[in-house]
């Protein structure tokens, strides 16, 4: 066990006050990885409980912003008894500053997890940069 | 309050009350388990049955192993990237890595009778209660 990285629980983090006032229910903000390779940037966020037709991606100029709503209809008829997290809708924006492809952006969603990839648009690939 | 009452988010909203007020629950009074070890877990009622709901999400359903013995329900597993080598981070939030953790109900379950469902990342466990542990009407003669 010992040389086993195990899991420690981490605590859901509300979207802070003052965003979103005129909705009477509280949002959560989805851990997420950025990575970037050459040719593009890959945006991998958990949003458990969501499918795929309550998510919602959207690039406006530099700005990323993901939404993702879960069926709480599901609870229905649900008492709870005991319970150690919250549930909630999920939302997260970025600022992109690399120039990407719109064209060819690709999301997924599996197992809860959404992996948005946004390949570099043409210009933006890196060049070695030769010292004389 | 009456406009939020037709609200369809006063819905979530109420679930979210009712979650928050159950954190503080002491139904696992007197057993060994206790709060805090990954995965957090949600355990309702419905009807007569028990249905825990826990939020794994990325952890393939090949790598989750689930035992019930008596009142003990065992979860373990592990979570881990499948990211591309190579790749530099610009963030990095997500946790990955095993985890074993062991709940025991207080109430009389039907081992041989939960069933799990692993959908969208969240796992939902269907615990039935025991027959003997049903309420049951009494007659009156």
């Amino acid at each position: 066990m010992a040389s086993k990285q195990e899991l420690q629980v981490q605590e859901k983090q509300e979207i802070a006050e003052g965003k979103e006032t005129t909705i009477p229910a509280r949002y959560f903000v989805p851990p997420t990885d950025i990575f970037e390779a050459e040719d593009a940037l890959t945006v991998v966020m958990e949003v458990p409980g969501v499918t795929k037709d309550s998510m919602t991606v959207d690039l406006e100029n530099d700005q990323l912003r993901i939404e993702g709503k879960i069926d709480y209809s599901n609870y229905e008829g649900m008492e709870p008894v005991y319970t150690e997290y919250n549930v909630g809708h999920y939302q997260r924006s970025f600022s992109i500053s690399n120039k990407i492809d719109r064209d060819r952006i690709s999301a997924d969603l599996a197992d809860g997890v959404l992996t948005l990839v946004l390949p570099k648009a043409e210009e933006m690939k890196p060049h070695k940069i030769k010292v004389n | 309050m009456a406009l939020s009452r037709i609200h369809p988010f006063q819905a979530l909203f109420d679930l979210q009350r009712a979650l928050d007020s159950s954190r503080s629950s002491d139904w696992l009074r007197g057993s060994t388990a206790a709060r805090g070890s990954f995965p957090p877990i949600n355990m309702f009622q419905k009807d007569d049955d028990f249905v825990a709901i826990i939020e794994l999400p990325g952890v393939n359903k090949a790598d989750l192993d689930i035992q019930a013995k008596g009142n003990y329900i065992r979860l373990s597993g592990t979570k881990s990237p499948s990211y591309p080598e190579n790749v530099s981070a610009h963030r990095r939030e997500r946790v990955f890595g095993s985890f074993d953790r062991t709940i025991s109900v207080p109430i009389k379950i039907n081992p041989d009778g939960i069933k799990a469902e692993y959908r969208d990342g969240v796992l939902a466990l269907f615990i039935p209660r025991a027959e003997e542990d049903k309420p049951r009407k009494v007659q009156l003669s």
